[in-house]
């Protein structure tokens, strides 16, 4: 086991942290974590899973690769350190000892031989968390070398007078008879579009949700009949309108007519 | 349409994404110019008639999810900065991670968000997310408690210069779990 006096910086680093005018480019090993560092380590780490892949990177590991008890060994060393500083911030971390012990002891348990079924491997569900969590990580840091406005991106735009900008007049409410109307009115133009039989799809009213809601962005009316494909079929209609029923539920949608038997429109509600 | 009359509307056009400070849409556009005397097709052309005249400008016509815009190109940025003291701020780890989760996987709950990152989600984040509109409850989950459905609206879009969530860059694969290597448990076992 590697003393403190062995730890030499692997490759250059930023400096997480100046502990007593001495820059910190890495994180402690091992047993020894100095007190004052305490504090930068709970503020580089986003959480249990953030750490474990630290310390399994640290050592160039694959994620399917783990050697459990060493990596097992070093979180519980952190963990405990931070149960004497910030124990309310302890929590979440000794959730993840919890589990690692229970692997740990799950791995020291023979395996039945002769059993035809083949036996989940214990660090299997922990290994697809790591995976996962990684993949957000990374999608977290692509978002964030993204173009962004006010820092890589400026719009331009004249200096006018502020005040209140018009978005749009308010308009009389559609009634649901209204709107079953105009929903059968779709449906049958579904009947004369479909030309092919396309292969189905499972349609998810929460994913259809989303979908309307980000279609209607912006201050805008939509035409009602706009927010249907009719190539979906009745099936796609029909989900696309209970997901439009359940947003007005919501008070998300706000659903306008201007007139008896006129174009229904649609917009978000801000 | 006459190519004069063509040549008004694109300058009409210009006009209304400098005065509106923020994306207008096609239909918002319209809607502005009257919608009996122009149609969407002659809103596009007038579109791609500022695109060519801007194409020799520090300035160009952008489309986002909003709408339309006009931004500075991002080759201007570095000496644009200079202008300012202090740099744009940089977003938390856990703010970026959050967003992250909520735009590949949404519409998802907050626990399915403290699920993949591990930790709590702090009511801070999801109000600075909300608050700046990138980020909307869309709906709820028939579960106990009815928890909260997110999404991300179109402002998240504009700010990143998307026009919609296909443009996102492609999130990086899962390997496939193939099998563990029994033996690395019990080696580190021995020297343990």
């Amino acid at each position: 086991m590697p003393t403190p006096t062995e730890t030499t910086p692997v490759q250059t680093e930023l400096a997480l942290a100046y502990v007593a005018g001495q820059p910190v480019t890495e994180l402690p090993r091992d047993l020894y974590i100095p007190p004052d560092a305490l504090d930068v380590f709970l503020d580089t780490f986003e959480g249990p899973l953030d750490l474990l892949l630290y310390l399994i990177r640290r050592q160039n590991l694959d994620i399917l690769a783990i050697p459990l008890a060493d990596v097992a060994r070093q979180y519980m060393t952190y963990v405990e350190a931070m149960k004497l500083v910030r124990l309310e911030l302890a929590a979440d971390y000794l959730v993840m000892a919890a589990v690692l012990a229970e692997i740990k002891s799950r791995m020291l348990l023979p395996r039945r031989q002769n059993e035809e079924d083949e036996e989940i491997d214990p660090r299997a569900e922990l290994i697809r968390r790591l995976q996962e969590y990684e993949q957000f990580k990374n999608a977290a840091e692509t978002l964030s070398n993204l173009p962004q406005m006010g820092r890589d991106l400026f719009a331009v735009a004249v200096d006018l007078p502020p005040g209140k900008r018009d978005q749009s007049r308010p308009e009389p409410k559609a009634s649901l008879p209204e709107l079953l109307d105009a929903l059968s009115l779709v449906l049958e133009r579904s009947k004369i579009r479909q030309h092919h039989n396309v292969e189905e799809e499972k349609l998810s009213v929460r994913e259809r949700m989303s979908g309307i809601l980000q279609r209607l962005d912006g201050p805008d009316f939509f035409p009602f009949e706009s927010l249907f494909d009719p190539t979906e079929g009745r099936a796609g209609i029909v989900v696309t309108f209970i997901a439009l029923l359940e947003l007005v539920k919501e008070a998300l949608l706000e659903v306008v007519q201007t007139e008896p038997y006129g174009p229904i429109h649609v917009r978000s509600v801000r | 349409m006459s190519s004069t009359e063509l040549e008004q509307t694109a300058q009409a056009l210009e006009a209304l994404l400098f005065a509106a400070g923020e994306p207008l849409s096609l239909d918002r556009l319209r809607a502005l110019l009257g919608e009996e005397r122009v149609t969407r097709q002659e809103i596009r052309a007038g579109i791609e008639i500022l695109h060519g005249i801007y194409a020799a400008r520090a300035v160009e016509i952008k489309e986002v999810a909003s709408g339309f815009r006009f931004q500075l190109r991002q080759q201007y940025t570095e000496q644009v900065m200079k202008l300012w003291v202090d740099r744009a701020p940089k977003y938390s780890r856990a703010l970026l991670e959050t967003l992250a989760i909520i735009a590949y996987r949404q519409p998802v709950t907050r626990a399915e968000i403290e699920e993949i990152r591990g930790v709590g989600v702090s009511s801070t984040i999801m109000r600075t997310l909300v608050d700046r509109g990138w980020v909307k409850r869309i709906g709820q989950k028939e579960l106990p408690g009815r928890p909260g459905v997110y999404g991300t609206a179109p402002a998240f879009l504009d700010h990143f210069n998307l026009s919609s969530l296909d443009e996102l860059p492609p999130i990086q694969e899962v390997k496939e779990l193939n099998q563990l290597d029994p033996q690395l448990m019990l080696v580190v076992n021995n020297v343990d």
